[in-house]
């Protein structure tokens, strides 16, 4: 085994259920999961081989295939594409002379794409080798291919290319409230578990991780479950496209973040907390270990917290590696245990059954802010804004079309138009605006008036903008090709449902849908829906229904005609024979009059049974070897 | 196991399409459902395993809420729906689905007849994929001496992966991939079957509901026309075949929730 192997092995200490974070580091030490890679490790780990191939697999920056020595990839979220990636994309690619996805010949790059990676307030935006590169322009891209062709290593080129803005535009409890390290657990000391526990109840917290599940009973359950340890996880896998406002609450907010976990973790009684990190945000990393360390130093942290003898709490931070289901709280959870992030079924709960089927705690990253202050300030404080089912505030990250991207925390209750004023979009231009992400909510003009707030508009926390210059079904076709690529693959409805919606939009965008495809794309969506096993499938047919129901026009002008059904393709379906007889010239390809006439119903017909089809037809067979 | 049958008098009971179904403590849905003798479509349960939820064919209606019968536990106030026309039409969209998704070439199948995946269509009335094919590109392997493994056919209910785990102890097959790419692998470096320790004897071997683990030179001993559900329909087959036998009684439902 090679020695950077045993070392990683060491280091984790051959622990199976540590299998992401070493393929993680395997992959940082050597770039690529080769299959001697990994069965090298199933055999330090004592695993079934087919098992660590299973989950090298499952995660999109886990590379079992050869890749180039710089490997590019662009973020593809709606509001990239909007701010024109696919123009920079293209502009790369054209300068290493690639294809997406292609390995250039010398082996030193590769281009493709990734899943939102919550830069939407700067896109577009990519990363290199893992690290992020925002705020993308033409002279950028030129940069970053004389960097590539350079050949110095990543970790060397000039750091302002990596720098990553924070925009925070609305600032309320939560981000205004004035704070010292160490005041929120002062305040815990002063409550006792169970007071803190109760505060945050009669706040009426609901969780700001997208269930709106409330904090206070879930945190009761936890701490009255039995078991051998309690375990609190912060989910800040914030995967949701258009999302990033996690992001800011740890760049700016750190201490906030892990002093929430403190609190949860003196609440339910547990001695460690985990925070579940997306691998797009790696360049946190730094930041956030200097100030978990900052806070062992000043015993905010650690064994003997505030010098009280016996409160032992520690954070460590556990990598995600592109996968959104795994912000799934019982995938993210299977992921932390070294497995494929597939969502377990439900009961039992994380809260009796969750971490090494332990009693844990799953809260999104402002849940456990928004805590940590209610315990600090008291449940009125917090109830002193919002609405009457919805208390305190809540943070959007609005992107898109309007002046002003960036965070905004507004009380629950604001308007759309409220957030669509504030953050600068022309109102009498703005077609759409999709609240919570592709799995919310999509509101036209006539809803501007309605609130957010889980009376009506729930949010998962993103705000994303489109003016009339917006091709909707895009937009849409965008959504379903994210879902397509995040779905675990686990439960039929979801695997097959959002390929086959993937591919029916696609259909659309290209000008080739069929009425047909209309009916079944809210056949598939409905069927979604109602029997996926888990959130991701239950509201990945969401944009479609709201789509059809909302946007109607502009998916009947995508049709290729109204009259008839072409949705089968004779050139598309000649390409493989094309390609394997080599042939590119007029003859093997059926275009022009065939086509033309199919979008006629009694023509087609008619190409069918007598003219065109048949002599075109032989005359290809007899020509094609 | 108890080999003791289930005494209705004195078990709980709930409703299913408003007949009486007792049931044991721990058994879920589907379980009892079986037991008292009425079929729910299914393809991913099989009695002798704890249910894995994945295909979700077997999705009922339990107070109003669809969820899937093999996995959600029986309880004595549940008013569960199975035949209804929604219901069908929601199972007959997933059994097409799996066609969709897979390269199924039935009349060339070894498993015609045998096979559960066209026999539950035939049972849905499904004749045809309806969407249009994904056709996956999915080579066969047949390093094995004696067992030829036609990915093709794969519905990834993921039951030779329990089967090899947890009978044969051998761990031969697990997934890799997600979503649509998500498929079948064997544990082997080389990716090929000759190179793992599968024998024809293990359990892994007689469990695939489809055609894709064959054993070789065997092909076609018994002759398309007269296989198990090409003389009765699988709901009769099923209820027949676990006539007296308890399904999931006392056994350990808990674990890793899955
Ligand atoms: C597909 C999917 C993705 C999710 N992603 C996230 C996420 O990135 N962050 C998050 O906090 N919750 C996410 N959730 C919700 C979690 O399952 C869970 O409800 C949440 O973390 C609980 O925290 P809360 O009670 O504080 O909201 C996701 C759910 C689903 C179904
Ligand atoms: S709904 Fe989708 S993401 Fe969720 S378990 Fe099923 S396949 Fe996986
Ligand atoms: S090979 Fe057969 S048993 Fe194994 S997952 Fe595929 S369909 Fe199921
Ligand atoms: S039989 Fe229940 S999900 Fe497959």
């Amino acid at each position: 085994m090679p020695e950077v192997f045993s070392a990683i092995l060491v280091q984790h200490e051959h622990n199976p259920t540590r299998l992401v974070q070493i393929l993680r580091d395997v992959m940082a030490a050597v770039g690529e999961l080769t299959p001697k890679n990994i069965t090298a490790i199933a055999l330090g780990l004592g695993l079934p081989r087919a098992r660590v191939e299973g989950v090298a697999c499952f995660y999109s920056f886990f590379e079992t295939e050869p890749r180039g020595r710089y490997r590019v990839l662009f973020s593809d979220s709606a509001t990239d594409r909007m701010a024109g990636s696919v123009q920079l994309r293209q502009r790369l690619l054209d300068a290493f002379d690639l294809k997406l996805g292609e390995v250039s010949r010398d082996n030193l790059v590769s281009i493709g794409t990734t899943s939102c990676t919550g830069l939407c307030d700067q896109g577009p935006a990519l990363l290199v080798n893992g690290r992020a590169i925002a705020r993308l322009t033409p002279a950028r891209i030129g940069a970053l291919s004389s960097l590539i062709r350079g050949g110095s290593p990543v970790e060397d080129w000039p750091e302002n290319l990596f720098a990553i803005d924070v925009h925070i535009r609305r600032a309320d409890l939560l981000l205004a409230t004035p704070y010292l390290p160490g005041d929120l657990l002062q305040a815990a000391l002063a409550r006792g578990p169970q007071g803190c526990i109760d505060a945050v109840r009669q706040a009426n917290l609901r969780g700001r991780g997208g269930a709106g599940f409330t904090t206070g009973q879930k945190w009761q359950a936890c701490r009255d479950a039995p078991g051998e340890a309690h375990y609190v996880v912060c989910n800040a896998d914030e995967g949701e496209p258009g999302t990033f406002k996690d992001r800011v609450l740890l760049s700016d907010y750190a201490d906030q973040v892990f002093e929430g976990m403190t609190v949860a973790g003196y609440a339910i009684g547990a001695r460690q907390g985990y925070l579940y990190l997306r691998g797009e945000y790696a360049f946190l990393q730094d930041h956030l270990q200097a100030m978990l360390q900052r806070r062992r130093r000043d015993h905010l942290l650690g064994s003997g917290i505030l010098g009280v003898d016996g409160w032992d709490f520690d954070i460590q931070i556990h990598w995600g590696a592109g996968a959104y289901i795994c912000g799934e709280e019982s995938a993210l959870i299977e992921s932390m245990e070294g497995k494929r992030g597939i969502p377990r079924n439900r009961p039992p709960y994380p809260v009796t059954c969750g971490y090494l089927n332990q009693p844990t705690v799953v809260n999104n990253v402002e849940t456990l802010v928004a805590a940590g202050f209610i315990v600090g300030q008291g449940p009125e404080w917090f109830g002193s804004r919002g609405t009457p089912r919805s208390a305190g505030t809540r943070l959007h990250s609005v992107a898109g079309d309007v002046e002003r991207p960036g965070v905004y925390e507004y009380p629950w209750g604001v308007t759309v138009r409220q957030v669509l004023e504030d953050a600068g979009a022309r109102l009498e231009r703005t077609q759409a605006v999709q609240v919570g992400g592709p799995s919310g909510t999509l509101l036209g003009p006539s809803e501007f008036g309605r609130r957010i707030a889980f009376e009506d508009v729930p949010s998962a926390g993103a705000f994303m903008v489109f003016d009339d210059s917006r091709d909707m079904v895009e937009v849409i076709d965008n959504f379903a090709h994210f879902f397509a690529h995040e779905s675990c693959g686990f439960c039929t409805p979801c695997r097959v449902g959002t390929t086959l919606i993937a591919q029916m939009t696609h259909h659309l965008v290209q000008g080739k849908g069929t009425r047909r495809d209309l009916k079944d794309l809210s056949k598939v969506a409905l069927v979604m829906k109602a029997a996926s096993h888990c959130g991701l499938g239950n509201t990945a047919g969401n944009p479609i229904l709201q789509g059809l129901q909302k946007f109607r026009p502009a998916f009947d002008g995508k049709l290729a005609s109204t009259e008839v059904l072409p949705s089968f393709d004779l050139d598309e379906a000649l390409a493989a024979a094309r390609e394997a007889t080599g042939r590119e010239d007029e003859d093997a390809h059926f275009f022009g009059e065939y086509c033309a006439e199919a979008a006629n119903p009694a023509s087609a017909l008619a190409a069918h049974t007598s003219r065109a089809a048949p002599t075109a037809l032989s005359a290809r067979k007899s020509e094609v070897p | 196991m108890s080999d003791k049958l289930p005494q209705p008098a004195g078990l709980p009971i709930f409703l299913l399409d408003g007949h009486e179904i007792p049931f044991q403590p721990g058994q879920t849905v589907m379980q009892a459902a079986l037991e008292a003798g009425f079929y729910i479509p299914h393809l991913c349960f099989h009695e002798e395993f704890k249910p894995h939820g994945s295909c979700k064919v077997c999705t009922v209606k339990v107070n109003g809420r669809t969820v899937a019968s093999c996995t959600t536990a029986a309880a004595a106030d549940l008013d569960v729906e199975s035949e209804t026309s929604e219901l069908r039409d929601l199972r007959k969209t997933l059994v097409q689905f799996l066609f969709t998704e897979g390269n199924h070439f039935c009349p060339s199948c070894e498993q015609s007849g045998n096979c559960k995946l066209q026999a539950v269509a035939y049972e849905l009335d499904v004749l045809s994929a309806h969407f249009n094919p994904i056709f996956p590109d999915r080579p066969l392997d047949a390093s094995h001496p004696d067992v030829l493994l036609d990915f093709n056919r794969c519905i990834l209910c993921e039951l030779c992966i329990r089967a090899s785990s947890e009978v044969d102890g051998k761990d031969v097959f697990a997934l890799a991939g997600r979503g649509i790419t998500k498929h079948l692998i064997v544990n082997a470096e080389s990716g090929r079957l000759a190179d793992t320790k599968l024998a024809v004897n293990d359990k892994a071997m007689s469990v695939c509901p489809v055609g894709v683990i064959q054993r070789k030179r065997r092909g076609f001993a018994v002759p398309i026309g007269q296989r198990t559900y090409d003389q009765k329909p699988i709901s009769e087959v099923t209820i027949s075949r676990l006539q007296g036998h308890p399904i999931g009684h006392a056994e350990d439902q808990e674990g890793d929730g899955r």
